[in-house]
């Protein structure tokens, strides 16, 4: 019996790890590659020296990141403003424990794993207020306050278009999720929700256009202003992986997860995790493609966006897709 | 085994946080404390088996309600010395409510019923093998849909509530109509004047504030203003 539990517990571990190696290199390029990309869309060289085409910046970084000194401000509450930033990183973590990168490929393959994402991605907006009211700083206030509007706000819609989602699939499972993407992908029938669902993650990791929480023009860098060192180093990581995490959610609601686009020969022979981490790759560079491109919105133009056009648009399309599901005897379950 | 120790880990923090959240001097603690109870309760749910209420339980009160908890003890300017002294004219009250619900618990364990019949009222047995989301859908959503439709309504009206209280609709507050915005050309707001050397600004008929039209509306200044009337000033048509 304990030995039963040991094992289990070791396993864990090593599957955990198995997965979270992976993902926090992939943060560490994505960092790379955002100003690589960045720099090419804005006619710039971006990071090309330290090492072959700059490939060891990320290392260099996370060098500098952890040998400068951690400063804590004197007005400070100590204990949850050093707990701020690990609460952003760990939450980042916890929820790789769900993502299914093939079939049956995850840590915990559980019956609720939306919803433990969906309340996990809710939780964030905590690591954010508690670093923003532990700092003393108005600045730091400000963009927790922000932050925590915006987080609220978009969760509503997102919200909605994973029902409109879960009622195509009848199940919480993200494995079958991705297994009722069999015929056709999420994103061709439930186009709307899917543009939608990307902006919402765009708010929801509180990147540009939606950058608010840190916009420098006004409030310097936001709830992270007083952060210095490695507390600044595990907001930034936090951020990246859960640009990650929400990508992945996107690729399994709405682009198949490590299913092939074509369902025939030369593009069966790719294995699924191939499939799974470009289309990641692709939603990434959709976040980078963003960035580049649009200019930050006005905070009320930013509400104005989530509550009186997503909310209403993904309550509708909700209704529209009951509807039609009933209507056609679509509903993955009969009623009983 | 593993289950026990993990419940009684689950079990100690959630009391000892429920203490700490009517102890903490910091009501910004007390909150957080709070947040730390409903996470605990959330595992020993999950312990239980009931991971959809659980991952509920995360999702609304930790996520949405306790969030605004947090925003208004942050932001109000509460004093919160004064609201202590309180304490003592409301420990009777409190302790009353403490004793009920410990006597409720007691009874509980020691298997009171105190209505036997009711274990039968049922609708229907849930099958063992239905997942408690699905279990949980076919009881709100099936058996007990008015009950369900109802008690939407309730919250429905209290909201409308809470929006005609707070609305407060002021007729001089400046509005951003987006529609008129994006559907504003050039032509509405760009005027092309040939100046004349020597000629100044109130001649054109330009000059801010547009004292050539008296009754433009001041504060509309998002929208489209009126195409000035140049007629006599030296505009486009007078240079040809």
């Amino acid at each position: 019996m304990f030995w039963q539990d040991v094992t289990t517990l070791s396993l864990t571990v090593l599957e955990a790890l198995a997965i979270l190696v992976p993902v926090l290199l992939c943060v560490a390029y994505a960092t790379y590659a955002e100003r690589r990309v960045l720099a090419a869309m804005q006619s710039r060289k971006g990071p090309n020296v330290v090492g072959a085409f700059g490939l060891m910046q990320p290392f260099a970084d996370a060098a500098k990141m952890l040998l400068k000194e951690t400063i804590i401000p004197a007005g400070a509450n100590r204990a949850l403003f050093l707990a701020g930033p690990m609460l952003t990183f760990i939450l980042a973590m916890v929820a790789w424990a769900v993502i299914p990168v093939n079939n049956h490929w995850a840590v915990a393959d559980i019956n609720v794993g939306i919803l433990y994402l969906f309340a996990i991605s809710s939780l964030g907006v905590y690591g954010i207020i508690i670093a923003g009211w532990a700092s003393n700083s108005k600045y730091a206030f400000l963009g927790a306050l922000r932050s925590a509007a915006q987080m609220v706000s978009y969760e509503v819609s997102m919200g909605f278009v994973i029902v409109c989602v879960l009622l195509c699939v009848g199940s919480l499972n993200l494995n079958d999720i991705v297994l009722a993407q069999k015929t056709i992908w999420f994103c061709v029938p439930l186009f709307p929700m899917f543009v939608i669902f990307f902006i919402s993650t765009l708010a929801e990791t509180g990147r540009a256009p939606f950058d608010l929480p840190e916009g420098e023009s006004e409030i310097v860098a936001g709830f992270f202003v007083e952060y210095s060192s490695m507390s600044f180093g595990l907001f930034f990581l936090g951020e990246y992986a859960n640009m990650f995490l929400m990508s992945s959610l996107t690729t399994i609601l709405f682009l198949g997860g490590w299913l092939s686009p074509l369902p025939f020969a030369p593009f069966t022979w790719v294995p699924g995790p191939i499939w799974f981490l470009l289309k990641v790759f692709l939603c990434i560079f959709m976040f980078f493609w963003v960035r580049a491109t649009f200019p930050r919105y006005r905070y009320d133009q930013l509400m104005r966006l989530g509550w009186k056009v997503f909310l209403p648009i993904s309550l509708f399309w909700l209704v529209l897709t009951a509807s039609f599901l009933f209507a056609f005897h679509l509903l993955p379950h009969k009623l009983a | 085994m593993l289950i026990t120790a993990v419940f009684w880990i689950f079990a100690t923090i959630l009391v000892v946080s429920a203490a700490l959240v009517v102890s903490a001097r910091n009501p910004v603690h007390s909150v957080l404390f709070l947040i730390l109870c409903f996470f605990n309760a959330a595992g020993l749910f999950l312990l239980a088996g009931a991971e959809f209420l659980a991952l509920i339980l995360v999702v609304v009160y930790v996520g949405a309600v306790a969030v605004l908890f947090l925003f208004v003890v942050m932001m109000l300017d509460v004093n919160f010395t004064q609201l202590r002294e309180g304490v003592q004219r409301y420990a009777p009250v409190g302790a009353t409510i403490g004793v009920v619900l410990l006597a409720e618990l007691l009874m509980t364990f020691g298997g009171v019923r105190v209505a036997p019949s009711l274990a039968t009222l049922h609708v229907a047995p849930i099958a063992a093998q239905t997942s408690n989301t699905e279990a949980l859908g076919l009881v709100l959503y099936t058996h007990y849909v008015l009950a369900f439709q109802l008690s939407g309504l309730v919250l429905l009206v209290a909201m409308i509530g809470a929006i005609v209280l707070t609305l407060r609709d002021k007729p001089r507050a400046r509005r951003q109509s987006i529609a008129r915005q994006t559907t504003r050309e050039v032509g509405d707001t760009l005027l092309m004047v040939d100046v004349r050397p020597g000629q100044t600004m109130a001649e054109l008929g330009i000059f801010r504030p547009l004292t050539t039209l008296p009754q433009a509306p001041a504060l509309d200044l998002i929208g489209p203003t009126p195409p000035v009337s140049a007629d006599d000033a030296t505009g486009r048509g007078d240079a040809a």
